[in-house]
């Protein structure tokens, strides 16, 4: 499974050109401010607009190919896409549209797989309705399966949660992680919003005004601060993946580990051995030169500063890495040991007398927990 | 209840009936030329355009000498017409349907346009990555979604054709069981000495027809939106 895109496009007042490759199955979150080219770049994978050179490939299926003369029209290119405003057929029932694309195409899927996705979705006691007659969520449930029984190669979402309130969204994701997890499909997630990324996605393709700028694990991605001021709304912060292994009597916290790391978050009520996807926000992290006590604060983090980098503004983000033994940096370039970063003051960086290399403590203030970690 | 007599019958018998077809005939090509004029982009769109809605501006007169002239029986097209298939305008209740038809044409067409014109281009996109093709998109999506527009075209071409006087009695003159559709009874009441009452009756039934047909296309509307709000 792998979706391999390079193109250019021009308009008069818009440039794009984009390239990326994304080798595996899972969430690829598309992410970039509005207006920096993410909704072109998905409908020139759909076929809907061409690009002026380049070529597009899902697995080893030619979409779009430049030089080759060619260009696959849109219903032969097995893409399934979600649009941001649902697009359901108003005049047709909700079973109607949901099959859809199913009845069009010579390659269904078979009946126990239509009908998990149906269970998956929930959406059984909305079948003899019309669209407009659902709520909001309800409508993008509805869109989301009528994309996945059309039995595509790869899923197009287009910031599918934008028009939805808090509430809506959340009782979207799960859906959306059900999908990244139990369905072998590669999964194109367009967003500007970066805890739908953090807690989503797998790979992640930065887009600023019509140009990628890094593709990537999204645990790496998350921790680019050099990103963090290009891509603008892009909130610096680290993803880390942790296991849980116990919780306190009194069920009030949980006991994660990150590496050989010990964390304290409020109670996940879910089972030990669970593997689940933490975010921290740099802003939410801050550094102290001894260790802290009779302190509020649940997770105080032995850590080597490896990196510390400028920020526009007043402010300094501080990369560190797990661990205080002599060759902590070192491995953290190498084997993978978790690293996470601080954004603090300047002014606070030089009262510290902070530098690479030297032994500090990261005091995490909170913790957002982000649902279920894939087992791979 | 006032019973109408015999010629008033057949009178209204027979602008329903020229109407009718006219409508019907009609609206597969109104559908048509709608689809080309909103969805279609080809040079020729704006002479197209201007040609279905002349007879919204021509007088009604220039209209019939039009047709008398393109389909009389010595006109070249008019002739082929009879000859093929028997078809013949001049003095018959189908030459009525035809002028009607092309009278009320401009109606159809910019109803059903708008109605077209309204339908979010994205679900044409949305059921092209779902595999449908450009035919099968019109008979899913285009057609239904238009059928308000195709209804409301239809019954205004319906009422507009009922009215129709000018090119009719231009092109096929006023034929009584023929052509004498009830504008033209009206006409031919008021010439007549002696005929006000006559032509007060008709006007009248003329006035009650519209009202039906008023009252009924504002159920057929409603029971669309219900259903398509339900």
């Amino acid at each position: 499974m792998s979706i391999g895109v390079n193109v250019e496009y021009h308009l008069k007042n818009f440039g794009l050109s984009a390239e990326f490759n994304i080798p595996e199955p899972g969430i690829t979150a598309l992410f970039g401010p509005s207006g920096s080219g993410k909704t072109t770049l998905v409908n020139m994978i759909a076929g809907l607009v061409r690009p002026n050179r380049g070529h597009i490939q899902i697995n080893d299926h030619v979409l779009f190919e430049h030089s080759r003369g060619i260009n696959l029209p849109v219903r032969e290119r097995r893409v399934g896409c979600v649009f941001q405003d649902n697009r359901l057929f108003p005049h047709k029932s909700v079973r109607d549209n949901l099959f859809y694309g199913a009845r069009r195409n010579p390659h269904k899927l078979p009946q126990d797989e239509q009908q998990s996705i149906l269970d998956m979705l929930n959406i059984a006691y909305l079948m003899d309705r019309r669209p407009n007659l659902l709520s909001g969520g309800e409508k993008q449930r509805v869109a989301l399966g009528r994309a996945l029984l059309s039995n595509p190669d790869v899923l197009l979402l287009d910031e599918p949660l934008s028009a939805l309130d808090h509430a809506r969204k959340q009782e979207i994701l799960p859906y959306l992680e059900w999908l990244r997890d139990h369905r072998k499909i590669p999964i194109l997630y367009v967003t500007h919003a970066i805890d739908e990324v953090a807690r989503l996605a797998d790979h992640m393709v930065v887009i600023d005004q019509g140009k990628t700028l890094a593709t990537g694990s999204v645990f790496d991605m998350l921790g680019r601060t050099d990103l963090a001021t290009l891509a603008g709304r892009f909130d610096a912060g680290t993803v880390l993946p942790a296991r849980i292994v116990s919780r306190d009597p009194k069920a009030e916290v949980s006991f994660l580990e990150c590496g050989e790391q010990r964390l304290v978050v409020p109670y996940l009520g879910r089972p030990n051995t669970d593997r689940v996807r933490l975010h921290v926000r740099a802003r939410d992290v801050m550094i102290a030169r001894t260790p802290p006590r009779d302190i509020s604060a649940n997770n105080i983090i032995p850590v080597t500063i490896t990196k510390i980098t400028d920020t526009p503004g007043d402010t300094i983000d501080v990369t560190m890495c797990f661990g205080q033994d002599a060759d902590a940096t070192l491995l953290a370039e190498t084997s993978g040991r978790p690293k996470i970063h601080a954004r603090i003051t300047k002014w606070s960086g030089s009262r510290l007398k902070l530098q690479p290399h030297q032994k500090v403590f990261a005091v995490i203030k909170s913790v957002t927990v982000n649902g279920q970690l894939r087992d791979r | 209840m006032i019973s109408l007599t015999p010629a008033e019958i057949e009178a209204l018998l027979l602008s329903l009936r020229i109407s009718g077809v006219a409508v019907a005939c009609a609206l597969p090509f109104a559908v048509a030329v709608a689809t080309a004029l909103a969805l279609g982009r080809f040079p020729g769109r704006f002479i197209l355009d201007a040609i279905v809605h002349l007879p919204l501006i021509l007088p009604p007169v220039v209209m019939g000498y039009l047709l008398l002239i393109g389909f009389g029986t010595r006109a070249p097209l008019g002739a082929w017409l009879y000859e093929t298939f028997d078809l013949r305008f001049v003095f018959s209740w189908t030459g009525a349907a035809l002028a009607s038809a092309i009278v009320s044409f401009p109606f159809q067409v910019r109803a059903i346009r708008l109605s077209l014109e309204n339908i979010d281009h994205g679900l044409y996109q949305a059921a092209e990555t779902l595999g449908a093709g450009a035919i099968d998109r019109f008979f899913s999506l285009t057609l239904p979604l238009a059928l308000p527009g195709i209804i409301a075209g239809a019954i205004t071409a319906f009422a507009a054709s009922l009215g129709e006087f000018g090119a009719i009695i231009t092109f096929v003159s006023n034929v009584p069981g023929e052509t004498r559709t009830l504008p033209l009874a009206i006409y031919t009441a008021i010439q007549t000495p002696g005929g006000e009452l006559a032509a007060a009756r008709l006007a009248a039934l003329s006035i009650g027809l519209a009202f039906t047909g008023l009252l009924l296309s504002e159920l057929a509307l409603r029971r669309i939106r219900k259903r398509a709000a339900s």
